[in-house]
C-alpha cells in the first residue's frame, strides 16, 4: 500500500468564512479537485536554511530587552499517530506586548519597542520538541468590523515531513476574553478551535525569569495499511 | 497501538506574514548562476483582479531527473542531479502582487499503472483572507508530456490553462494566479 496522508474532516476552517471579511474576495469558490497523493505530495522540503543563535529567542534579538512579561511556549509537533515529527522547521511571528507588529503596514497608535522584532525559528529536536523564549503578545485592533480585536496569539508555520502536512495556524493563550468576539479563532470547527489554546504550565515556569506555556501541534498522520497475512498458529 | 491524536486547525497568515517567513534567497530553487535556469513568475489576484500585496507563494517539485531528497520516495533518497538544488522555493508577493521562484525544470515522475506525471510543480498559496493554504500546481507550456499527466487530465478541459505557465522568453515562464473570478485558478484538495 502506497503512504499517504488521509485528510481530515472537521479540522480547518471553511475558505469562505464570512464573519471574517477578507475572506469575500480571496476565498476560492469553485469546488477543489482532488489531487490524489503521489511522489509530490508526500515528499516535502527537509533542509531549514541558517538557524542564528538568537533565533528561538525572541528577547534576545537587540540590545536590550523588550517590554512586557517574559514567557517560554514549548511543546511538541506530532502526527496524528501519535509519532513524533523531529528536525522539522518551526517558525514563528507576533506582535510585541502593546499589541503592535515591527511591519510598516501596522500604524495603529500603539508603541513600537526597539528591542522587539517579533520574529523567531527553531527546528524541533529528535524527540519532536520545540522551545521559544519571547514576551507575551499583546490584543490589537483591526479593521474587520467596528471595535473588532484579536485576542492575543502567536502565528506558526510547519512544513512537518511531508507537502500535505504543511501548515499555518496561530497559538492563543487561556481563557482570553476576546474569543467570543473574534471571527478567524471561531472559524475553526467548534471542538477544534479550542487544539490552538495553549496551557499555562506551572512546571516548566523559570523561578524568577520566565511564565511558562505549553503547546502541542498536530499534524496529518500517515496511512500506511499493511495487510496482514492470516496466521494459523 | 497508540491513540489518534486530534489535528491542529489552520489560520490564516495575516497581514504580517513577512515578519516570520523569512527565507534568504527564499526564490532561487537553484544557486544563481546555475546553468539551465528558468523563472517561473506571475501575479496573485483577488476575485475583483486586484493584485495581492500580501500573500505568499511556496513550491515543491521534483530535481531534472525526476528524484527527490527525501526517503519517502518509493524510489529512495536521491541526491540532488543539480548542485545546490532545493526542491523548495518560497516568494512573498510584491506591493504589485507579483511573485518569481527560480529553478531548473523538474523531471517527470511515475504514476500507478504505467502513468507518467508530466514535469510540475506543488504550489501552496497563503495570504490575509485565506483561512487555510490553497493548493494549486504549475505546468510548463511546452512540455509534450502534459497531455497524457494525469492530474491536468482529471481537471476540465476549459480551466486547464490555469495550471499551465505560458513561455515567455527563452528560460521564461509566467502563470498570473486568480484566487476568485472568471479565470480563477484550479485549486486542489490534497
Ligand atoms: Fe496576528
Amino acid at each position: 500500500m502506497p503512504l499517504t496522508y488521509p485528510y481530515a474532516e472537521d479540522t480547518h476552517p471553511a475558505l469562505d468564512s464570512p464573519g471574517y471579511k477578507s475572506t469575500g474576495l480571496r476565498a476560492p469558490t469553485q469546488r477543489p479537485i482532488i489531487l490524489p497523493q503521489r511522489f509530490t505530495e508526500i515528499t516535502g522540503p527537509l533542509l531549514v536554511g541558517e538557524i542564528g543563535p538568537n533565533d528561538h529567542d525572541l528577547t534576545r534579538q537587540h540590545e536590550g530587552e523588550p517590554q512586557g512579561q517574559r514567557i517560554t511556549v514549548s511543546g511538541r509537533v506530532l502526527d496524528s499517530d501519535g509519532r513524533p515529527v523531529p528536525d522539522t522547521l518551526v517558525e514563528v511571528w507576533q506582535a510585541n506586548a502593546a499589541g503592535r507588529y515591527a511591519h510598516a503596514r501596522d500604524t495603529w497608535p500603539a508603541p513600537l519597542d526597539p528591542n522587539f522584532s517579533g520574529g523567531g525559528r527553531v527546528v524541533t529536536n529528535s524527540l519532536g520538541e520545540y522551545s521559544f523564549t519571547t514576551i507575551k503578545p499583546g490584543a490589537y485592533p483591526w479593521g474587520n468590523h467596528p471595535n473588532a480585536w484579536r485576542p492575543a496569539h502567536i502565528h506558526f508555520s510547519l512544513f512537518g515531513h511531508a507537502f500535505t502536512q504543511r501548515l499555518v495556524t496561530q497559538m492563543y493563550f487561556p481563557d482570553d476574553p476576546l474569543f467570543a468576539y473574534d471571527p478567524i479563532y471561531n472559524s475553526a470547527p467548534e471542538g477544534a478551535r479550542e487544539r490552538m489554546v495553549s496551557r499555562f504550565d506551572m512546571d516548566t515556569t523559570q523561578p524568577n525569569w520566565a511564565l511558562a506555556y505549553r503547546w502541542d501541534i498536530v499534524l496529518r498522520g500517515r496511512n500506511q495499511t499493511v495487510f496482514e497475512e492470516p496466521h494459523d498458529d | 497501538m497508540t491513540d489518534r491524536l486530534e489535528l491542529t486547525p489552520s489560520q490564516t497568515v495575516g497581514p504580517y506574514l513577512s515578519l516570520g517567513l523569512t527565507w534568504p534567497e527564499g526564490a532561487d530553487v537553484v544557486p544563481p548562476g546555475t546553468p539551465g535556469t528558468i523563472r517561473i513568475s506571475g501575479v496573485l489576484h483577488d476575485g475583483a483582479g486586484t493584485p495581492v500585496p500580501d500573500g505568499m507563494i511556496e513550491t515543491w517539485q521534483a530535481d531534472p531527473a525526476g528524484r527527490f531528497a527525501h526517503p519517502d520516495d518509493p524510489r529512495g533518497a536521491a541526491e540532488p542531479s543539480v548542485p545546490g538544488f532545493l526542491g523548495f522555493g518560497r516568494c512573498n508577493t510584491d506591493p504589485e502582487g507579483r511573485w518569481e521562484i527560480r529553478t531548473v525544470r523538474p523531471g517527470p515522475l511515475p504514476a500507478e499503472n504505467g502513468a507518467v506525471e508530466a514535469p510540475h510543480l506543488d504550489v501552496s498559496v497563503f495570504a490575509r483572507g485565506l483561512l487555510d493554504r490553497v493548493v494549486t500546481r504549475i505546468y510548463l507550456a511546452d512540455d509534450p508530456a502534459n497531455d497524457a499527466d494525469p492530474v491536468l487530465n482529471s481537471v476540465p478541459a476549459e480551466r486547464r490553462d490555469t495550471l499551465v505557465a505560458q513561455k515567455d522568453g527563452e528560460g521564461v515562464y509566467r502563470l498570473d494566479i486568480h484566487l476568485q473570478g472568471p479565470h480563477e485558478t484550479v485549486f486542489f484538495t490534497v
